[in-house]
């Protein structure tokens, strides 16, 4: 299915996605009507000020929030569809979190291997043969046998991403993977993240690194109150906005 | 001479207790040997405790299970039977919690006894269930909360891994939640051998009941009665013991 579709094609097709939570005030406009297409090899910066929906729009690509209205397709599929099973789309989208939620009874290893061994059953050797690489490529093959808490911040975040390439994802989906890290470890995190849109990887990144943003994004989308504002190239977004609140954001940012 | 008149006084007055004590034993435990009501009735409690919790467990897992995947899947199920049917069972266990921690396991023991199980004989499989049925509400608020206490980004991180809802729970949670959980599980049997002394409400000769037989022979209430306090207390405090050394390797298993 991932192989027909090619670089520069769509991947996922989002349209008039919504989430309404209801309170006592009344209903909150989480998502507000989001339409955007994510093409494979692209990476997609989701940028906005904090309660914009950022988080709700990219947890709804793998139903970790559920939409109230709208559809998400991916690689063909109706993401909500209850006909698809969305255990199976999962795996082929990666999410990394703001808080690692790496699995502290597990090692390294083990964090890594899990869900290759049980879903796409792979054997053993092989899931650790493909996690010692990966390690490899984010320079921790030597932490293969700790444990998360003997860990840096960075260090988690990195175990993070590669435990998510461990399943050979389509998509990459990140929340803030830089927020709750020490200044001194931002870097080598998106380092990481920098080598992986080199290789073609599909990402989705909502982060408030506006150089990342800048150096790195195919395309970068501003949201504000549930919606998108404004989205464009990266230089259209940051050398010449056109919106009144993003012109405001990016000040406070910049 | 004045020291030594009242040092014998004293010593005099002290044999004078000690005799007194050696009989008030004498006649209540080894006299007709009575001992043998408190080591029965310690083997009845033993056992009421030991299938109550096992029961406990066993309704406690199911009751949890029910109630914690309800509240976590319960929107992402499409409508159907299976749908109802978690909806159904979930409401089932609700009632069953919201009764059983509603009323005294006093009455809870009394009402199977006497009504629902008026016909049975077997006096000691009533107070198994009773307790049983009991335990197992506050065995499911144990689990429960274990699981709960997992931050919800664990669950989060399975499930975006591919992981069903039951696999992340035992690959994921449960693993971390057992930590919690096992020594709340060890509290809950020493909670349980404390309530079985209500059992001779329903005429059951467990070690309370054992002590008090002894007294209504003897007249003679405070022997018995602190006998069983101590055996209580020796219980408790040694399986008191038992969970924290338990706690204390679950910490250092933390890494
Ligand atoms: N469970 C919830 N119940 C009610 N409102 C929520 C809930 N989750 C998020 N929201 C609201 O949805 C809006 C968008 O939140 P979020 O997507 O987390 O924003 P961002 O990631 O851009 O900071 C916010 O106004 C937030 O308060
Ligand atoms: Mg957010």
């Amino acid at each position: 299915m991932s192989a027909e579709i090619k670089t520069g094609e769509v991947l996922i097709s989002v349209k008039d996605l919504a989430k309404h939570y209801k309170n006592k005030a009344g209903e909150i406009h989480a998502l507000d009507g989001i339409t955007t297409d994510i093409k494979k090899g692209e990476v997609l910066v989701i940028i906005g000020p904090s309660g914009s929906g950022k988080s709700t729009f990219l947890r709804s690509l793998n139903l970790l929030e559920r939409p109230t209205g709208g559809t998400i397709t991916f690689e063909g599929q109706d993401v909500m569809s209850p006909k698809n099973d969305i255990n199976k789309l999962r795996q082929k989208m990666g999410m990394v979190f703001q808080h690692f939620n790496l699995f502290p009874h597990l090692t390294i290893m083990d964090n890594m291997t899990l869900a290759p061994k049980k879903l796409l059953k792979m054997s053993q050797e092989e899931a650790e043969k493909k996690a010692l690489q990966l390690l490899e490529r984010v320079g921790l093959q030597d932490r293969a046998d700790t444990y998360p808490s003997q860990l840096s911040g960075g260090q988690k975040q990195r175990i993070a991403i590669v435990r998510a390439l461990c399943m050979s994802p389509d998509v990459l989906l990140f929340d803030e993977p830089t927020s709750a890290l020490d200044p001194e470890m931002v870097g080598e995190v998106l380092d990481v993240m920098k080598d992986l849109a080199k290789t073609g990887m599909t990402m989705a990144v909502v982060t408030h690194e506006m150089g990342f943003a800048k150096e790195v994004a195919s395309r970068v989308i501003f949201m504000d109150a549930g919606k998108i504002v404004e989205e464009g190239t990266p230089e259209e977004i940051f050398d010449n906005p056109q919106n009144e609140r993003l012109k405001t954001f990016l000040a406070k940012v910049l | 001479m004045f020291y030594c008149k009242v040092d014998y006084r004293v010593l005099l007055s002290f044999s004078d207790w000690l005799n007194k004590w050696k009989d008030r034993l004498y006649l209540n435990f080894v006299a007709s040997g009575r001992y043998k009501y408190l080591v029965r009735g310690l083997w009845m409690t033993l056992r009421i405790t030991f299938f109550a919790v096992l029961l406990g467990i066993a309704l406690g897992v199911v009751a949890a299970i029910i109630r914690s995947t309800h509240d976590k899947i319960i929107e992402e199920i499409r409508p159907g039977f299976g749908k109802f049917l978690l909806r159904f069972f979930n409401l089932i266990v609700k009632l069953y919690l919201t009764i059983i921690r509603g009323t005294p396991v006093v009455v809870q023991l009394m009402i199977m006894y006497y009504v629902i199980f008026a016909s049975s004989t077997n006096a000691m499989m009533v107070a198994i269930l009773a307790f049983g049925i009991n335990s197992g509400a506050y065995v499911a608020e144990i689990i429960r909360s274990g699981i709960m206490s997992i931050d919800a980004g664990q669950f989060e991180a399975g499930r975006s891994l591919g992981f069903n809802y039951i696999q992340t729970m035992i690959y994921i949670i449960i693993p971390q939640a057992i930590k919690n959980i096992l020594p709340a599980l060890a509290n809950e049997f020493i909670v349980l051998i404390k309530e079985t002394s209500i059992s001779g409400y329903v005429g059951i000769m467990e070690l309370t009941r054992g002590g008090d037989v002894i007294r209504s022979r003897t007249f003679d209430a405070f022997p018995p009665l602190l006998a069983v306090a101590i055996i209580y207390l020796i219980i408790v405090v040694f399986f008191t013991k038992l969970v924290s050394m338990l706690e204390r390797r679950m910490r250092n298993s933390e890494r």
